[in-house]
């Protein structure tokens, strides 16, 4: 039965939400809305059982004193310090503390959103660029056919886009252009394809209860 | 003055908007009527105005298009109401409007439609492939023999998870940054599946850090179910399976100190990613992890192959629960998307020869009848 349940339930919205994509009348559009809503309506409850987790996950660790523990200590102050300014709605007004006052610029939320998150955010998104610099040295390295095909088509796109690359010849970047226009989009557009075909699959496999590896798999 | 009189009542005088057609917007859900009439043959005009006229009420302006326009779509209708419409074009003469208006159009209502025919070739298309599919399981069901071809970032799957045996060391598992409603999610958690049943012979740990609640609560149940399958649910911690964040970057800091402190021999990235997908995968790579990478995102395909050991790409993802358990059902499915790619080949080549030849042959444009020319 536990396992009949989500199988069966899988199957109903399966075929609804198939069928709803070729029917435009108003009755399947609103009974997709009210799928929707259930949707947030369940994401909601997973989250407070995400959060759940968090908070035993990261205490289990500071009891255990396991590697990098303090940090723990750090994520759940953090999350504490969050939830508490938000539902509280602190705010600061001419240096002074005020409570229930919205989330609006004022709240220490948004302040601590403003010079907090958004900053070690960029950080870790700006760290990508060392991280591509280290990638594209490891796939530089020619050590095999494939490598080296994609040594030189990536010399030839970069030196392409350059206006250097236009100074050499006024042929390199219409060279680079090919190379990303025609045998790259071929690639990807194949890619694409099996993409399509495999989701589709995919799909109706889930919905027909022949996949059930998203159940832990079993018959 | 009485040639000047003349000269005005001649320059004012302009050819108004023909073949005014009004009918129900079609493939759509109501309440929306399409106008559309023959353009003016004066040069001079600068726009159109589109009036509408409902019984027992005055004649109200609904629009106003420039003079390029031949085609307004009303959608501030309501269905089951008789209404007409009337194109009035008009053109500004020493500061005056001067304006000349259609014949008033047919009467139209607009309703609401069960079946958008525009999407008739996905449907055709959907048939197609559904039947290949199901004609290959059922193959498969008969108990024939199927052949597929080998995927290496599959096969490495078993050694992935010896070697973290060996080492004493823990096997990292991210399912991905999107959200259960991506089918590279859901491709993910079949995986995840096949990999804890391995982790639970081996009574290896595995890590599972989350970043969507939901996919976490699934990702918990998977495991259990997988652990409870091969018959060891005592060695299944579900504090291993835990949620960390719905930041996307604050996500991959943490996996990243997960990858720094606990080391794990083996890391599997599989399912949906974006500009993270780097982050992972370099500071993966500098641990020395096996790293075995799975995504449907094109973009971050060339990231994963650079950094990764093994690399599954685009559909080989959704091969991998296949591929992986054996299932004789499962691997039909598998043989029948391959065909579907015969068709879509087939079908590739039949349409550009056709359009190739629709110079010459106009009546062979066939990209009219896919809806996409």
């Amino acid at each position: 039965m536990q396992r009949q349940i989500p199988l069966a339930l899988c199957l109903i919205f399966g075929i609804f939400m198939m069928v709803q994509f070729f029917v435009p009348h108003p009755v399947s559009n609103a009974a997709y809305e009210i799928v929707l809503r259930w949707v947030r309506i369940i994401a909601i409850f997973a989250l407070v059982l995400g959060v759940g987790s968090l908070v035993m996950h990261h205490s289990t660790k500071i009891k255990r004193k396991a590697s990098g523990w303090p940090f723990s200590i750090v994520t759940l102050v953090a999350a504490i310090i969050t939830a508490f300014v938000g539902l509280l709605g602190v705010n600061v007004v001419n240096g002074k503390l005020m409570f229930f006052a919205g989330i609006g610029k004022t709240s220490l939320l948004q302040i601590l959103f403003q010079n907090i998150y958004i900053p070690v955010n960029s950080t870790m998104f700006a760290m990508l660029a060392f991280y591509m610099a280290s990638a594209a040295y490891r796939a530089f390295r020619a050590r095999t056919k494939e490598a080296t095909l994609l040594l030189v088509a990536a010399f030839f796109v970069m030196l392409g886009m350059v206006p250097i690359g236009s100074a050499i010849s006024p042929r390199l970047p219409e060279f680079a252009e090919w190379i990303l226009s025609v045998p790259n989009l071929a690639a990807k557009r194949g890619i694409i394809f099996g993409i399509a075909l495999g989701s589709i699959a995919t799909s109706l496999k889930i919905i027909l209860g022949i996949e059930r590896g998203w159940l832990g798999g079993g018959k | 003055m009485g040639i000047f009189l003349i000269f005005l009542f001649l320059t004012n005088q302009f050819s108004p908007p023909t073949n005014v057609r009004a009918f129900d917007t079609p493939n759509d859900a109501g309440k929306s009527i399409t106008i559309t009439w023959s353009a003016s043959t004066d040069s001079e005009i600068v726009g159109y105005q589109v009036f509408r006229c409902e019984p027992g009420k005055e004649m109200i302006c609904v629009g106003t298009l420039s003079p390029f326009e031949t085609q307004y779509v009303d959608e501030r209708v309501n269905n089951g109401i008789e209404y007409s419409y009337q194109v009035v074009a008009y053109k500004i003469i020493g500061g005056d409007t001067i304006k000349v208006s259609s014949e008033l159009s047919n009467p139209v209502k607009s309703s609401p439609q069960w079946f958008n025919l525009k999407r008739l070739n996905v449907l055709i298309g959907m048939a197609i492939f559904f039947t290949l599919i199901l004609y290959f399981i059922s193959h498969a069901r008969r108990g024939k023999k199927l052949t597929i071809r080998r995927i290496a970032g599959l096969d490495a799957v078993e050694e992935a998870v010896g070697r973290a045996t060996e080492m004493g060391k823990p096997i990292l598992y991210v399912p991905g940054l999107s959200s259960v409603s991506d089918i590279a999610t859901i491709a993910a958690l079949n995986i995840l599946a096949e990999v804890a049943k391995k982790t639970a012979q081996y009574e290896t740990t595995l890590l599972v850090p989350n970043r969507d609640p939901i996919v976490f609560t699934v990702a918990r149940e998977v495991v259990k179910e997988a652990y409870t399958s091969v018959g060891r649910p005592d060695v299944y911690k579900p504090d291993n399976i835990f949620f960390i964040t719905d930041s996307q970057f604050a996500y991959a800091a943490a996996v990243d100190g997960i990858m720094v402190r606990e080391k794990p021999a083996t890391n599997f990235f599989l399912g949906m990613f974006w500009a993270e997908s780097l982050i992972l995968a370099e500071t993966g790579a500098t641990t020395g992890a096996i790293q075995i990478a799975g995504t449907d995102s094109i973009y971050q395909l060339p990231f994963f192959i650079t950094a990764c050991d093994y690399t599954l790409i685009g559909e080989e993802l959704y091969a991998a629960s296949a591929y992986l358990s054996r299932e004789p059902l499962l691997l039909g499915s598998l043989v029948g998307q391959d065909y579907g790619k015969v068709v879509i080949v087939i079908l590739l080549i039949i349409i550009s020869i056709l359009m190739l030849l629709s110079a010459k042959i106009p009546m062979l444009n066939v990209l009219h009848f896919l809806n996409i020319g």
